[in-house]
């Protein structure tokens, strides 16, 4: 296998007297399905905000395509191919999908400092933002305000958002948290579908959803890495039982 | 020069005690009122007023300048104010502005815009001599009342009951009412009390900065300064802003009079963009 | 509806584009994105009530030949609440402080046709410059903090640059302010005359073609990229987008924009004194917005012909207390007003769809 498209070196992170990182090693593979669990309060999304440029590194070093970003503004990083959902929704509520859709293209081919240009000018982008709109199931809703929208439909608007970045490493923060039944399915089906050639790194407390998508685990208990492997493995793992599962099966 | 330090000790003093009340609804209560400095303009002018036409000595007046404005205070807490504590900074800036230039223009209607003179009595004029340091006795006076003034609010916020309850009430309003401290009435009592203080401020003063309708546009940003300067996390910080903010100010005007309060100004900015929870702000 | 026709029957609305009713076509066939391109050609097309409007400015010298210099004012007044409305209204940056550029537009322009040359046109470069500058330079003080640690650096922003007028006595004339500011004829041609026609078209034309270039960029990628901060910062820079970089440029922008402002106020009145920087000025201007809405760039524009109309009412009868209806006006809308407000003229608007003038006037009543 090539090197890998995201690591953390040591990474560490600390708020006050808390250690809220524990010098994590961290690999993502080109191309993988990799899931980070953990207990609630376990530092998962700290180090995502760490990975994405939202908090800084205490110590340590983040490599993205074998490039040093640990000290990369947000959305340099992004330029530079990682895009990332949020656990919670942060979406332009007065925009439309399409508007955002056409928000995240427009900077991924670096127009937004174009002041005289028009939102349509290159008609490819509006058709791009069309399709992903379609292959993310916000076609009917694609020119309603999006805080109109169902929440299901902005879990989805979140990841297309993510993905219309064209990003080499995606992030996912709980993509199907507290997303109703009835919406749920699709949503499923959307993260399963990502194309093969995207490395994903999916942030979830939902056994269901990391045993059924991911091929790779990590788990993080108080900002220490405590087990890493197949699903399988993972699941049969003592430590993690403990630690981790609790009383409960992993496979629930 | 000492007279310059003292002259600056007793302004900053009088900022506390205009400002304190800021100090705590910005503070405390986190709501930006700048219509502050109006409930200093009628404890002013109920000073004049109660000089002027009923024939009431200075110090007498002292009270009603506290009560009226706190009076003021909790009407308009309990009627406008309190629906917009959840409102965007913005909206109470706005809102509070428009009660700052209503405030104005209605003094001056039924005062005039003219500068209000205000006699102090004569055992309180003139000054005496230290070691060759001409000390104001009027400011002597001033700095004596803020002294009890700042010992006693401070008593009050960190040793009573009701400075427990406020702190409670500011840190989780939910889990305040929860163990049953009337958050609403105590919210309107602190509002009165800055009020009050305010208007003392503002009767205090009246010799010493001037009294004219403008009063309230003209100090807003003082009293803005002391709090952001100060830090929003109690009294100390402000009472130590004020102190530095007046002394700075008199000695700026005297030094560098073409300077204008380009100092203060400066100050306050360069503070807010480096340490916007203030300069004596503890991490909370 | 058939693909390819452009003047719809649309419901003509001078909202914000981003609500006009999204694609209508029904059954939208898989891989057809032609709804999508048609939105978004939608939004940026003129509406109706646009034409209208300016329409109506236009020939309002005609209908109203004695009220040119109150046209003046509001023209003037639209311009600079047009360029609040770029930095509040699209990037969501709050100033309380944006006297400031009027002020130095006013006084560069002032001392510009004082001192060097005389002509209108080079007078307003020069100070939409010399505004820019400022406000790139103030741009930075705003970057970062909460929107109080805003408001109060952008008040101590102006207070300081208040101050500097003031204290610089052979440059700006302390309190007597410049005087005997004498234009020549814009292009040469139009003669400043007594009666304010030459003033208020040229006014308008300036404004005019501010507010073109403006409704271009705000359609464009950046201006997208600024409501995009403006919704959500943490987002926003997620998607890309370098805010520091984006408010550093529309906060020049509208330095730039306040600038001509206080440009065609020195111009037009060959007077500069220091009421341009007062605070009322940045207080007055909140209002201004509040009454015509931000972020669809007529919100500057009706609230400155409600402003003024109402200020000439008032002001006739006693000029002296105007502020305490300022004051008023703010507190009723904060407290409730404005959505009363908006309310009501969005449903006026939706009744006699295409008339502005009826929303216009349902934005009056309380």
């Amino acid at each position: 296998m090539s090197a890998p498209v995201l690591e953390t070196l040591d990474l560490v992170k600390r708020f006050g007297g808390l250690l809220a990182t524990n010098s994590v090693s961290f690999t993502l593979e080109r191309g993988a399905r990799h899931a980070l669990i953990g207990p609630n309060g376990a530092g998962k999304t700290t180090f995502v905000n760490q990975l994405t440029g939202v908090l800084k590194p205490s110590g340590g070093a983040i490599r993205l395509e074998g490039r040093d970003v640990t000290h990369s503004r947000p959305e340099a990083r992004v330029r530079l191919g990682m895009s990332r959902t949020f656990q919670i929704n942060q979406l332009f509520r007065t925009m439309t999908p399409l508007e955002m859709l056409l928000l995240v293209l427009g900077e991924r081919e670096g127009r937004g400092l174009h002041l005289w240009s028009r939102l349509d000018a290159r008609a490819d982008l509006v058709r791009e933002a069309a399709a992903i709109a379609e292959r993310f199931r916000l076609d009917d809703v694609i020119g309603e305000t999006i805080a109109t929208l169902s929440y299901g439909k902005q879990r989805q608007l979140e990841i297309a958002a993510a993905f219309a970045a064209r990003p080499k490493v995606l992030l996912l923060d709980e993509p199907a948290a507290g997303v109703p039944e009835a919406e749920r399915q699709d949503l499923l089906n959307i993260v399963s579908e990502l194309p093969a050639e995207v490395s994903v790194l999916l942030i979830e407390h939902d056994m269901d959803l990391v045993f059924r998508f991911a091929t790779r685990i990590t788990v993080l208990v108080n900002g220490t890495v405590i087990a890493e492997g197949e699903p399988a493995a993972i699941a049969a793992d003592p430590t993690v039982r403990a630690a981790y599962l609790g009383g409960e099966s992993g496979d629930a | 020069m000492l007279t310059i330090l003292f002259d600056g000790v007793a302004y900053g003093m009088l900022l506390f005690i205009l400002a304190s009340g800021l100090a705590v609804t910005l503070g405390l209560m986190n709501f930006v009122n700048l219509a502050h400095g109006s409930f200093a303009m009628a404890g002013g002018y109920v000073t004049v007023v109660l000089m002027q036409r009923y024939g009431m000595g200075f110090l007498a007046t002292l009270p009603v300048a506290f009560l009226m404005p706190a009076l003021i205070g909790a009407v308009l807490e309990r009627t406008l104010y309190r629906p917009l504590y959840d409102k965007s900074h913005l909206d109470q800036v706005l809102f509070s502005i428009g009660l700052v230039f209503m405030s104005v223009a209605a003094v001056d209607y039924f005062m005039g815009s003219q500068q209000q003179l205000v006699h102090v009595p004569s055992w309180l004029q003139g000054r005496f001599d230290i070691a060759g340091t001409g000390i104001g006795r009027y400011r002597s006076f001033v700095i004596g009342v803020c002294i009890v003034v700042a010992v006693l609010l401070q008593f009050v916020l960190a040793r009573t009951r009701f400075g427990s309850q406020l702190r409670a009430a500011v840190d989780d309003q939910r889990v305040a009412r929860g163990l049953g401290i009337e958050v609403g009435l105590l919210f309107t009592l602190t509002f009165a009390v800055g009020s009050g203080l305010a208007g003392l401020g503002g009767a205090l003063g009246a010799e010493m900065l001037g009294l004219d309708p403008t009063f309230p546009l003209k100090f807003m940003i003082y009293f803005l300064i002391v709090v952001t300067v100060g830090g929003r996390a109690g009294l100390i910080g402000p009472f130590i802003a004020a102190l530095l903010i007046g002394i700075v100010d008199v000695a700026g005007k005297y030094y560098v009079p073409e300077a204008g309060a380009f100092l203060i100004y400066a100050l306050m900015i360069v503070v807010l963009l480096f340490r916007p929870q203030g300069l004596f702000a503890v991490a909370r | 509806m058939t693909a390819g026709t452009p003047s719809a029957p649309l419901p003509a609305s001078p909202l914000p584009p981003e609500i006009v009713p999204a694609a209508p076509p029904p059954a939208p066939l898989a891989r057809d994105v032609a709804p999508a391109e048609q939105a978004v050609r939608r939004a940026r097309r003129w509406k109706p009530a646009e034409f209208l409007f300016w329409t109506v400015a236009l020939v309002a010298p005609l209908v109203l030949p004695r009220s040119m210099l109150l046209m003046n004012e509001i023209a003037i007044l639209a311009l600079f609440a047009l360029s609040l409305d770029l930095i509040l209204g699209y990037a969501g940056i709050v100033s309380l402080g944006h006297a400031a550029f009027l002020g130095v537009g006013a006084y560069a322009a002032g001392l510009f046709a004082l001192n060097v040359n005389a002509d209108p046109l080079a007078g307003l470069l020069v100070a939409m410059l010399t505004a820019s500058a400022l406000g790139f330079l103030s741009s930075f003080l705003v970057l970062r903090g909460t929107d109080l640690t805003r408001l109060m650096v952008t008040l101590g922003v102006a207070l300081l640059v208040f101050e500097a007028a003031n204290s610089w006595r052979s440059l700006t004339g302390g309190a007597d302010g410049l005087q005997g500011i004498a234009m020549d004829p814009v292009l040469g041609l139009f003669d400043f005359d007594l009666k304010g026609r030459t003033a208020y078209l040229y006014s308008l034309a300036v404004l005019f073609l501010l507010f073109l270039a403006a409704r271009r960029m705000m359609g464009s990628p950046f201006g997208l990229s600024l409501r995009a901060i403006r919704d959500n910062r943490l987002r926003a820079s997620a998607s890309g987008v370098g805010v520091n970089g984006r408010l550093v440029v529309v906060y020049t922008l509208a330095a730039a924009y306040a600038g001509a402002a206080g440009a065609l106020l020195a111009q037009t009145t060959q007077f500069v004194s220091l009421d341009v920087l007062e605070f009322h000025r940045s207080a007055d201007l909140m209002l201004v917005l509040i009454i015509g809405g931000t972020g669809w760039l007529y919100g500057g524009l009706i609230g400155a012909v409600l402003f003024e109309l109402f200020q000439d009412a008032v002001a006739a009868a006693t000029p002296q207390y105007w502020q305490f209806w300022v004051g008023l006006l703010l507190v009723v809308f904060v407290s409730g007003g404005r959505e009363a407000v908006h309310k009501a003229g969005a449903a006026l608007r939706r009744k006699i769809a295409g008339l502005k003038i009826a929303g216009l006037f349902g934005g009056r009543r309380p």
